[in-house]
């Protein structure tokens, strides 16, 4: 009888914090990093990123699948090879009330490459810009020093802020709520760092109005915690949801899943740049080997061919993955349509590695990081074991993200796992980082840790870095792709990764590719 | 006295200055924090730009000296990913963590003491049994892993508990805290219990030995035998005798509980000083971590003190000349 009452008890708290929570249209969200500052230009990462973009506009947005849409710029087109037009977005308010115009955009990018102490600023995405001029109020010719086709592309990267702020705020004023006025859907109510931030929602906002009159971001990095956190209904949805209850939380009636394959590609460089004594290559039986083997790309495309893509998929990443034949999938802009990703055949690969003169294969060493992928080490270890199987015996060793990037850059691995996201949305940023010959001068290949290079593959990038029509430099690109990848196997993709989000049943949201929680897109239901 | 104070107030001196250096050193062969902050797709430029405006362009000994040079007028750097002072962001969140440190001994010790006193007095008794094999459980259980069920018990099962998170705050002596509002309680009761059952099975144990011992020493007997009530011989005589070492367990958990809170912060998502000082220790966030870690030992040294000034009340034949070693 008492446990009756009990469950009567907590049937009715249940019923009443539901009601609760759908007559206020308030929504918490549970975010899995936390952000490092409110500053939209102190720290280019994409936590705060995310959430920047509840209170600031770009000139240039990004729907789901990351293609350019219009923000505070209506329309944009390039007027010559060297000059950019950006039609600004008329009757838009900021926070405060002032009305946006091409003076505040001014001022922003001046402020962008000076935010002190910046861990990671957004210099880059307006450095190419070397001269800005305003036929009026509501255009921008922004002028390049060299054709410069990603400009609309970076111009996604940089929010704007009012002049006033932009010419004054420190980074401790947007910290403090001081400085949070941008154009955006919500407006800044609350900010415990490491903890919560608030927004309220913007009812003079220029576009579609938001359905959530307010919205908290709790910030959870525990991922098991964040699960439980939404099955208790603390918050309605999540980001992050770990693979392991994906199985689980998809045949829970209280939870919708929405899942969007990402921009984010993970593979493996192996070290095609040092002609002799790789560091961590070896005979079978562990002895020093004097011959780089990796710098053959017949090796490469026999690695990539030992590795069965789809079992790495559907078992460690259980579906949470997408295999992957080339830099990023085929959806986005510059991609090739003939990359398909490499069967898993391990005759093909045992006589490639014959034609290259290791019949009898080589020792290697792989290294990777523990907690920067999802299952990193858990899929580093089912590549490492295909590997063994196939001819080529190969030892793991996985590390934390700090140690493993650091080592990385200094070139001390040979052959590594490591990811990349593009953050354009497009070939390019893949290409230029992971397969461009290494240039620290022109920022090329910045993250090519196995310093691939190939003249033909550079060639072809330069060249589509500098095309301003996008038909040509989409196939460009692609070509690019096909040459570096497909032929030469400067890197070998493994999968794509595919970002996952859980509401409360009758909440839904659209996945997004690049992992952003935009609480504006989440649809309460009906 | 003053003397006493003063000599151990150089002690910590040297101390701090031997964990400052070993963690400087640490963190820097660990990796360069520029290839952690900076955005991947990020050029030279911009790889220079950050490590100069963090002063990382620097050779070490030279970043050392400075810092060291700073930390004489109390600035122990600015951290790198929020390019604030780094004692500001440590005592910024150290109010949280105080709150649940001090709720979880508050529990540990009101709950601890009286039943390890019962199961010392009735050893044999079917409830002493029950304690003991309770603070067993306790003991040995994980953490993280009695944090989880009591999330999916208190929360997700039964909803009487929010899962996680602080509660609102209160201004109490200047200090934002949460424990002193109903709806803020709410929240951290489950962190403080869960950071609590250790401390709480190691006192019920102590005290358990203790009373076990000293029982059957002859002043029990005697004050006994005078004819004093119960309460009186437990109350005054034993508990007085059994608090020395118990002082000295609660006094170092209390520093244990506060510095290292870190597992229930992460999976209560507790906005703490541990969940700082590990997502710093990922980004390589030196003047964070070199601050939190001597923010610690201070900690750890000061509670010492207090300790042993501590004994000297409790027990009168304890000099504090004594304590020089």
């Amino acid at each position: 009888m008492p446990r009756t009452i009990l469950r009567a008890c907590c049937a009715l708290i249940t019923s009443a914090v539901m009601i609760g929570s759908t007559l206020a249209a308030d929504l918490t969200v549970g975010l899995s990093t936390p952000i490092t500052s409110l500053d939209p230009h102190f720290h280019n990462l994409t936590p705060n990123n995310s959430l920047g973009r509840h209170v600031f506009e770009t000139l240039v947005k990004t729907d789901e699948a990351q293609r350019m849409q219009p923000g505070l710029a209506e329309s944009w087109k390039s007027i010559n090879d060297l000059e950019w037009e950006f039609k600004l977005r008329k009757g838009v308010k900021f926070h405060n009330g002032q009305d946006f115009t091409a003076d505040d955009v001014i001022a922003t990018f001046k402020r962008v490459p000076n935010v002190p102490n910046s861990p990671a600023s957004f210099a880059f995405f307006v450095r190419p810009i070397v001269d800005i001029q305003t036929p009026d109020k509501y255009t921008l010719r922004l002028k390049t020093d060299k054709p410069h086709p990603l400009l609309p592309n970076d111009m996604t990267s940089i929010m704007i802020l009012p002049k006033s702020v932009a010419e004054s705020a420190k980074t401790e004023d947007f910290n403090s709520g001081k400085a949070m006025i941008g154009t955006g859907s919500y407006r800044y109510a609350e900010y415990a760092a490491g903890d919560r931030a608030v927004f309220k929602r913007n009812d003079a906002y220029w576009g579609a109005k938001p359905a959530w009159d307010n919205v908290r971001f709790r910030m959870i990095p525990s991922a098991p915690a964040r699960v439980a956190a939404l099955l208790a209904g603390d918050v309605q949805m999540i980001e992050g949801v770990p693979t392991a209850d994906i199985a689980q939380l998809s045949k829970d009636k209280r939870v919708a899943l929405s899942s969007a394959v990402s921009n984010r590609v993970v593979y493996l460089h192996l070290d095609s740049n040092r002609e002799k004594n790789s560091p961590f290559v070896t005979t079978t039986d562990g002895k020093p080997l004097e011959a780089n083997p990796l710098r053959d790309p017949r090796v490469r495309q026999a690695i990539s061919k030992m590795i069965d893509r789809d079992v790495i998929v559907s078992r460690i990443m259980e579906g949470q993955g997408v295999a992957a034949g080339q830099l990023l999938p085929e959806q986005f802009f510059g991609t090739s349509k003939t990359l398909k990703p490499d069967k898993y055949d391990p005759a093909a690969a045992k006589k490639l590695l014959a034609d290259a003169g290791y019949p009898n294969g080589f020792g290697l060493t792989l290294h990777a990081p523990n907690n920067r992928y999802i299952n990193d080490a858990a899929v580093a270890q089912a590549v490492a074991q295909f590997l063994s199987r196939n001819g080529i015996p190969t030892k793991l060793e996985t590390m934390p993200s700090n140690v493993f990037f650091s080592r990385g850059s200094k070139l001390e691995f040979s052959f590594l796992l490591a990811g990349w996201g593009a953050e354009t949305g497009e070939t390019s940023s893949p290409l230029r980082a992971l397969l461009a010959t290494f240039d620290q001068k022109q920022g090329l290949g910045a993250a090519n840790r196995g310093r691939f290079s190939d003249a033909g593959v550079d060639a072809l990038l330069t060249q589509a870095l500098t095309t301003i029509d996008d038909t040509r430099r989409g196939i460009m690109l692609a070509r690019a792709s096909e040459k570096a990848v497909g032929e030469l196997m400067g890197l070998v993709p493994l999968h794509y990764e595919v970002s996952t989000w859980a509401t409360r049943q009758g909440i839904t949201y659209k996945a997004r590719a690049d992992q952003n929680t935009y609480a504006f897109e989440v649809r309460p239901g009906k | 006295m003053t003397v006493y104070i003063l000599r151990r107030l150089a002690q910590t001196a040297l101390v701090l200055a031997v964990t400052s250096l070993l963690v400087f050193g640490g963190l820097y062969l660990v990796g360069d924090p520029v290839e952690i902050l900076v955005n991947p797709s990020a050029d030279q430029i911009e790889k220079d730009r950050a490590s100069k405006a963090l002063g990382l362009d620097k050779p070490i000994h030279q970043q050392y000296v400075s810092f060291v040079s700073g930390a004489f007028t109390g600035n122990l750097g600015n951290s790198f990913v929020y390019a604030r002072p780094a004692l500001e962001v440590i005592f910024e969140r150290m109010p949280a963590t105080l709150e649940l440190a001090f709720l979880a001994m508050v529990i540990a010790v009101a709950l601890g003491i009286p039943l390890g006193l019962y199961a010392g007095l009735r050893p044999h008794g079917a409830g002493a049994k029950f304690i003991m094999a309770a603070s067993i459980l306790g003991f040995s259980l994980p953490t993280f892993w009695v944090g989880l069920i009591l999330i999916m018990v208190f929360a997700v099962q039964l909803g009487w508990l929010p899962s996680t998170g602080r509660g609102p705050t209160t201004e109490v002596f200047g200090l934002q805290l949460s424990i002193f509002n109903v709806e803020g309680l709410r929240y951290a009761l489950l962190p403080a219990i869960n950071l609590a059952l250790f401390k709480l099975s190691l006192i019920i144990r102590l005290t358990r030995a203790q009373v076990r011992e000293q029982s059957l020493l002859d002043y029990i007997k005697f004050a006994r035998a005078k004819g004093l009530s119960d309460r009186r011989v437990i109350g005054v005589h034993l508990l007085k005798n059994i608090m020395i070492p118990l002082i000295t367990v609660i006094g170092l958990e209390l520093g244990s509980v506060i510095a290292f809170a870190v597992v229930t912060e992460t999976i209560f998502a507790w906005p703490g000083m541990g969940k700082l000082v590990i997502d710093s220790i990922f980004q390589l966030d030196r003047p964070i971590v070199v601050a939190y870690l001597l923010v610690v030992v201070f900690m750890f040294i000061l509670i010492n003190l207090v300790v042993d000034l501590m004994y000297s009340t409790l027990d009168p034949r304890v000099r504090l000349t004594d304590l020089q070693h």
